[in-house]
């Protein structure tokens, strides 16, 4: 394929890709995994943040944006799905992990699965009578629903109300790797494990059943039910889904940040995801990756102008969606039809 | 086979679109339904595909009741829909938006060739257009495509509304002989028209709709010959 121009990164990668054989694929896979985990020791470059540690900002809000970005993409990329109340499972993630933590003796990895299980339930939940809806509707509803949940934790006593969760313990050491506040590197690698294993999730399916489900969902609903496509079960997985790798997500950070409280689940939360993954480009993983990364690290790489950051964050957002509407590296149009050509000839 | 609607309510909110009609298509029939815009023949049409529910009376396929069976569960009992307006995914190219149209199908693999054969040789030009997206297809080949891929489910009785519309002339007589050929492979036709005089010529049967009842019901030849049918349907025909 001929790349049309400089700024079509995304042609230029999937030609690159495409035209690469097996072992080839491994290579540049296993290069740029690597060169990602080697992230946190280039601390002392441009890279570096001011103010904020540098290995710190990669964990939170960097690797977990990107995490919550690619979940989030499943329900509003993938499926059409408009959800404005995502934070909702990352708040349960936390919780999980803040009340299972200093009250259990379970350690971080023992209560993730606990953690993805009740994010996963409250997204059947809240699917089962909503996802009937559709557009408008199921933007407010969903809307509705996290600031539901941040209530609930601001006005529960098992939650400790506004005074928050404080004690939560971190991972324990895995090996010779140890969990540390001061040199997050362990933590961070942890989060782009995370991430490959959601990305290898995503993909799985995209080529599956369910990928082409919700392709023909999000693309017309009526029409999808007409192939026979059983679309409230299809839209409760990818919402379900959506909601595991939140809960996930939120189990980590609990986990991180020693700390939690109602006012770090707010709607700006979900509108910051969502507008990452709109940045990115909705529905593809890598522009939805390069998006988060970006505007999880934009704010603390700049925060040497203090007030001005968020004129200046907001200002780079307008520009960039105005020249680039669908997104730094959007979707292809025709996802894959180059692909099964090949496939069917 | 035997599709048969039973006193038939559908309302949108407080209005109610379909007052009561009772329908009956035989196997192996073209049945149409005809009549002026919004009469409720897409109604019609949606609540025997699942796509509306009723507010009474029933629905009945192959002597099982349907009236609440979702949707999606009714292609697998043989019924298919290409809906107003061709409803393809304009995202996907021709060749992909026919394969979902087995996506429910047990044994689709092995299926998959010869239906795609049996549609290529029904429209050549989809075969032509195979990996052009759906969405940049012309009105006419759109509606090739709806038709086509309602075909790829192997349907007991296919639904179609309004495969004319937006169609040249020369087209719409095209699609029409396609609509019979496809009838003599055995598939029985649920159809609804504007263009009535067509339909009545293809049609073995025919109902008249005005705003949600049924008011007449014969042999399709017999109301092409309707004097009263004539005047309130066929005014435009009569040039032709
Ligand atoms: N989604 C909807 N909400 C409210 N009213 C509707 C809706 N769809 C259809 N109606 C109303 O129901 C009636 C029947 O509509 P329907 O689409 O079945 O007519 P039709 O016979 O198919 O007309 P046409 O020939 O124009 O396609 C109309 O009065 C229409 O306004
Ligand atoms: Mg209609």
């Amino acid at each position: 394929m001929k790349i049309r121009n400089y700024w079509n990164l995304r042609d230029w990668g999937a030609s690159v890709w495409e035209s690469a054989n097996r072992p080839k694929r491994v290579a540049i896979a296993l290069t740029s995994i690597i060169l990602v985990a080697l992230l946190p020791f280039a601390g002392a470059s441009f890279l570096a943040t001011p103010i904020a540690a540098y290995d710190a900002v990669l964990v939170y809000p960097v690797g977990i944006f990107v995490l919550m970005a690619l979940g989030l993409n499943i329900v509003v990329g993938k499926s059409g799905m408009l959800d404005l109340g995502y934070v909702a499972f990352f708040a349960i993630g936390a919780y999980t992990m803040a009340i299972m933590g200093t009250t259990t003796g379970l350690n971080t990895w023992e209560i993730m699965p606990f953690g993805i299980a009740f994010a996963m339930i409250a997204g059947v939940i809240l699917g089962l009578p909503t996802l009937r809806l559709r557009g408008d509707y199921l933007a407010i509803v969903t809307l509705g629903f996290g600031e539901i949940v941040r209530l609930v934790v601001l006005n529960s006593s098992w939650s400790k109300g506004p005074n928050g969760i404080a004690n939560i313990p971190m991972p324990p050491d895995i090996g010779p790797l140890k969990f540390k506040l001061d040199d997050q590197k362990v933590f961070f690698w942890v989060v782009v494990i995370m991430i490959l294993l959601t990305i290898w999730m995503i993909r799985r399916l995209s080529v599956r059943r369910p990928g082409r489900a919700w392709e023909a969902i999000r693309q017309d609903e009526d029409a999808a039910e007409l192939m026979g496509i059983a679309t409230l079960k299809y839209k409760i997985w990818s919402f379900t889904l959506g909601a595991a790798v939140g809960g996930a997500a939120g189990v980590l950070y609990g986990s991180k940040n020693l700390f939690i409280a109602p006012e770090m689940f707010t709607l700006n939360v979900s509108i910051l995801i969502l507008a990452c993954v709109v940045f990115g480009g909705i529905g593809n993983i890598w522009g939805v990756i390069v998006g988060a990364t970006i505007l999880g690290y934009l704010p603390d790489r700049i925060r040497f102008i203090s007030d001005a950051r968020l004129l200046v964050f907001g200002i780079v957002l307008v520009v960039v969606m105005n020249f680039r509407p669908d997104g730094l590296l959007p979707r292809k149009k025709r996802e894959k039809a180059i692909v099964k050509k090949g496939a069917n000839a | 086979m035997r599709l048969e609607i039973k006193d038939l309510h559908v309302h949108y909110g407080k209005i109610e679109a379909i007052k009561g009609i009772s329908v009956v298509v035989d196997e192996g029939e073209i049945v149409t339904l005809i009549g002026a815009n919004g009469a409720g023949k897409t109604t019609t049409l949606k609540t025997v595909s699942g796509l509306r529910k009723v507010t009474s009376g029933s629905i009945i396929f192959n002597g099982q009741d349907i009236t609440n069976v979702p949707a999606h569960e009714r292609v697998d009992l043989g019924i298919s829909q290409a809906p107003e307006g061709r409803g393809i995914f304009p995202g996907m190219t021709v060749l992909e938006n026919l394969e979902m149209g087995k996506f429910h199908r047990k044994n689709r693999k092995a299926e998959m060739s010869d239906d795609l054969d049996k549609v290529y040789t029904l429209f050549p030009r989809l075969k032509e257009r195979a990996s052009q997206a759906g969405g940049t297809l012309s009105g006419g080949e759109q509606q090739m495509l709806a038709i086509g891929r309602a075909l790829m489910s192997r349907p007991k009785v296919l639904l179609l509304d309004e495969p004319s519309m937006g169609l040249a002339p020369q087209m719409i007589a095209n699609i029409f002989r396609i609509i019979t050929e496809i009838n003599k492979t055995g598939v029985t036709i649920l159809l609804v028209e504007q263009n009535a005089q067509q339909a009545l010529q293809r049609a073995h049967r025919a109902y008249i709709l005005e705003t949600g009842n049924v008011v007449k019901e014969a042999k399709a030849s017999e109301l092409l010959n309707d004097p009263a049918v004539r005047e309130a349907y066929l005014g435009t025909g009569a040039h032709s």
